[in-house]
């Protein structure tokens, strides 16, 4: 049984589960064996919790067997990007500086799922601190891609994503500063969701740039994507901007919504730099649209593609070095052993705690905010963001969503960027101006390179009008079978 | 803005409380000052005139009730704490 599983959506593993033809338990042995055989050479978890997996499923085959499942994620096993928090589990954000530390409490996704009776199965590897595009800035060391073990899997979100195309996992969580789901996703050949900033709770995300931070899912399918998202959204009072908005059953939308639709391609985001080959796969995509009655408009979006990384980068370091002044070696967190006083305990705790691009960014973010920079940096870049913002929204007011790649290339070879930060920043250059207007976004998966390496389609959409955009993402997804291959791992 | 010049790599890794060696700081100013001359081009926006945007969400000035709520018990909030004694964090001294 266990080899026909581990590629079925979450959507159909729920059917197999609610028939009695499947056990939970039976789920999570499947995916054990399938960790345990992938993933020394994926090395997408950073840990797993066998024992607890087990018995979170045969709670689930108890309540199945009682009448009292709780919804199609019952007894479905989750991956956990390692910066959301499972109480008893690590949530090391794959840095030195929390290798030991164990959470004390569940974050508002978290509480959520296990009341949907999913299972937090996992760990998953991910740039330090979710900085990177890559997964090279783990400390623990970098996840491959199950298309090509020499190559990354995308990042930040990278363990994530490889968990899903190796059949380790049905769905997982990520999280999307400037492309961290959406980027892994579409170099993985998985489809990977950031829904709008303020639909999903960011209590108990470890925090890298606060006002970009999503949750959001990787998944097989969209309907799988729906499914998540349907149980991860809604307003939380523990996070102040979380907004009260409205969560439609997402996967019951799918099938509401027809179109045809008006859909903008920004001719900014096929300029140089596009790799032809992810070009040419993206045109496809959006012939595809066209030949379904949908209305393709070119759009202008030159400000986006023009400032977008650079106001992210000045923004979203800001940010950082703010927030991960908490990690100072004293209630928490790695504590050195080398300092001659408290004072000199904080520098050392974060010069062994902290890898280079975390570094990097505290430092930038520091000159970014500090006196007689703040102005000239941080204050124009929030005054670009708005210009930005103010290009999507006029763009949204005539299409219903945007299509475009997800990322300008296929995956890269392990290496081959991790020298040049400014190199890595440009790999977002599609996915980063979408979170700086705090919309939704979704890749999914559009072909493959000659080589044989995922490509990803974006698709960008109105603020929290998730179910269309997921409409319009499925409608692709059904007429093609990309999202049907699977690397062979051999 | 800044030149690259600007960049005094000493003075940030103090304020951001960061041990640096010597390799870390010649690398990290070059490649910063890369990064900063990149940045330079928000110049050439026109931004007379607007708004700064703190965040995406349309929610301002969110207000809660006042009320205790069950939280971490002391054990739970002190697990994660590099040392400790009798409940409390210890730190090398502070006084001499």
């Amino acid at each position: 049984m266990a080899d026909d599983l581990i590629y079925l959506p979450a959507a159909r593993l729920a059917e197999l589960l609610g028939s009695g033809k499947l056990s939970s338990s039976e789920l999570v042995q499947s995916c054990l064996a399938r960790t345990k055989a992938v993933d020394g050479r994926v090395k997408a978890f950073n840990s797993y919790d066998e024992t607890g997996a087990l018995a979170l499923a045969q709670a689930s085959d108890q309540r199945r067997a009682a009448g009292q499942a709780r919804g199609p994620l019952d007894g479905i096993p989750v991956g956990f990007k390692d910066v959301i928090a499972v109480a008893g589990q690590p949530l090391t954000c794959s840095s030195k500086m929390l290798a030991n530390y164990i959470s004390p409490y569940d974050a508002t996704v978290t509480v959520k799922l296990k009341a949907a009776g999913a299972i937090p199965f996992g760990r998953l590897n991910m740039d330090e601190f979710a900085m990177g595009s890559s997964t090279e800035n783990s400390a623990f060391g970098p996840t491959a891609n199950p298309w090509d073990l020499s190559r990354v899997p995308g990042g930040s979100s990278g363990g994530s994503a490889a968990a899903v195309a190796a059949g380790e996992m049905p769905v997982s969580l990520g999280s999307d500063t400037g492309g961290s789901i959406r980027q892994p996703a579409a170099l993985c050949g998985v489809v990977g969701l950031k829904p709008t900033y303020g639909l999903v709770s960011r209590y108990g995300l470890a925090a890298y740039a606060s006002s970009l931070d999503q949750i959001g899912t990787m998944a097989r399918t969209v309907e799988d994507a729906a499914l998540v998202l349907g149980v991860i959204a809604g307003h939380d009072p523990r996070d102040s901007t979380s907004f009260k908005a409205d969560v439609p059953d997402y996967r019951a939308e799918l099938g509401r919504r027809k179109g045809p639709w008006r859909l903008g391609v920004p001719k900014e985001f096929f300029g140089a730099g596009l790799d032809p080959e992810v070009g040419a796969a993206v045109r496809a995509a959006i012939e595809h649209y066209r030949q379904a009655g949908c209305e393709i408009r070119e759009v202008s979006l030159p400000l986006a593609a023009e400032y977008a990384i650079a106001v992210y980068y000045l923004i979203a370091t800001a940010e950082a070095s703010s927030n991960l002044a908490r990690y100072d070696g004293v209630r928490y967190g790695h504590r050195s052993t080398k300092a001659k006083d408290v004072v000199d305990l904080y520098f050392q705790s974060r010069a062994e705690g902290f890898g280079d691009e975390v570094k990097r960014r505290i430092i930038l973010g520091t000159h970014v905010l500090s006196s007689g920079y703040y102005d000239a940096y941080y204050l124009r870049a929030q005054k670009v963001r708005t210009l930005i913002r103010n290009e999507f929204t006029a763009v949204l007011r005539e299409c219903d969503a945007l299509l475009s790649p997800t990322s300008p290339t296929a995956a890269f070879k392990i290496g081959e960027k991790s020298s040049d930060p400014l190199a890595m920043y440009l790999t977002d250059i599609y996915t980063i101006s979408v979170n700086l207007a705090g919309l939704p976004g979704i890749s999914v998966p559009c072909g493959f390179t000659g080589g044989g390496l995922p490509i990803g389609l974006q698709l960008i959409g109105r603020p929290f009008d998730e179910a269309g955009l997921l409409a319009i993402a499925r409608h692709y997804e059904q007429a093609h079978a990309w999202h049907t291959q699977h690397p062979s791992l051999s | 803005m800044s030149a690259n010049s600007d960049l005094n790599i000493d003075y940030l890794a103090n304020l951001a409380r960061l041990a640096l060696t010597g390799m870390e700081r010649e690398k990290f100013a070059r490649q910063l000052g890369d990064i900063l001359h990149y940045v330079e081009k928000l110049k050439q926006v026109d931004v007379t005139g607007v708004e700064p945007m703190a965040h995406a969400s349309p929610v301002f000035n969110v207000w809660q009730e006042d009320t205790a709520r069950p939280g971490l018990s002391v054990e739970d909030a002190l697990r994660n704490a590099p040392a400790q004694r009798q409940h409390m964090i210890v730190v090398p001294k502070v006084v001499e």
